[in-house]
């Protein structure tokens, strides 16, 4: 195979030997951006650890003012979009052109839900003045901790935001991809970009996974 | 192509698994289990992450690079928390001469 000059297609550039090579390169590739991606976040969950370590209590009344149900929906929502993703990806890998584009759009209207539950979330906090400011009050907390409650607020919203941003992106590349499966770019025997685009779709899924439970869940019995 | 396909069946499963385990984290969070509820809330996200890690991105058929690259990657965000942990948590734990 390798020894006779091929035919340059989507699924086999010219600098790979094999189909499966330069599949195994893109999923590596992939891999290795979640890498740095799941450092980027990193940094913001240490950043979270200390300050509950050192301000727990004000930072239980501060969880606990999050909305429970809605943070518990929007979970529910993202894990379908994410059910919805994996089989847009099996649709492609057999082929299966009117299912990708379908299972795509319902992980994108997922996704909108999300977005939309998320900035509904965002009006109310910003009406309870919950936004770290002059105006900042979070009722239950002590004027002199009032600063360690904005912190709490400055990390939801700093990571929340991040994550809604990545999610922003998500749904770009999906309409992406919906576009080109349309012009019947995807084959079962090259489909890499959506199998790529579900692997990012999965990692953002996973970082609210751990998002989730932290800023809303972990500290609420104590309230 | 040498790409392994799942069946419908197990991504459901793997699906109705993860929406288990989110009711499951939701309802305990309003137990008081003491210092013991940010380990359970923990556990049951590594558990989420591990079921779509391994089944959603298909870790499970990746090569062994690629399976050793995403350890590689949880192993600098360890050290990156436990470094990081292990001097905030012990600054007060030794006296400075002349303090």
């Amino acid at each position: 195979m390798a020894s006779q000059a091929h035919v340059e297609t989507l699924a086999l550039r010219e600098q790979f030997d094999t189909e499966a090579q330069q599949k195994d390169a893109s999923t590596l590739g992939m891999w290795i951006f979640l890498i740095t991606e799941i450092m980027f976040f990193g940094g913001m969950f240490l950043a979270y650890t200390v300050y509950r370590g050192a301000f727990p209590m004000v930072f239980a009344v501060a969880s606990s003012s999050l909305a429970l149900i809605l943070g518990a929906v929007n979970t529910v929502v993202l894990l379908c979009s994410s059910f919805t993703m994996v089989l847009a990806v099996r649709a492609a890998q057999l082929g299966q052109q009117r299912a990708i584009i379908l299972f795509l759009i319902l992980t994108l209207l997922l996704g909108g839900v999300f977005l939309g539950v998320k900035a509904y979330e965002w009006k109310d906090k910003f009406e309870e003045h919950h936004i770290p400011g002059p105006t900042f009050h979070l009722e239950g907390v002590a004027t002199d901790q009032q600063g360690h409650a904005q912190l709490f607020f400055s990390l939801y919203f700093a990571m929340t935001g991040l994550h809604a941003l990545h999610m922003v992106i998500g749904v770009g590349i999906l309409t992406f991809l919906i576009f080109q499966t349309r012009k019947g770019r995807y084959t079962a025997d090259y489909m890499t970009p959506v199998d790529v685009a579900g692997l990012y779709w999965h990692f953002v899924d996973i970082i609210w996974i751990f998002l989730f439970p932290l800023l809303y869940l972990i500290d609420r019995h104590m309230k | 192509m040498s790409a392994h396909i799942d069946s419908v069946k197990t991504y459901a499963l793997v699906f109705a698994g993860l929406i288990f385990l989110t009711v499951a984290t939701t309802y305990v969070a309003t137990v008081d289990l003491g210092p013991f509820s940010v380990v359970v809330a923990l556990g049951i996200a590594v558990c989420k992450m591990l079921l779509v890690a391994l089944f959603f991105m298909h870790i499970r058929h990746s090569t062994k690079l690629t399976k050793l690259v995403v350890l590689g990657g949880l192993l600098w965000l360890g050290i990156l928390l436990t470094l990081t942990m292990s001097d905030i948590l012990t600054r007060g734990a030794l006296g400075v001469p002349g303090r």
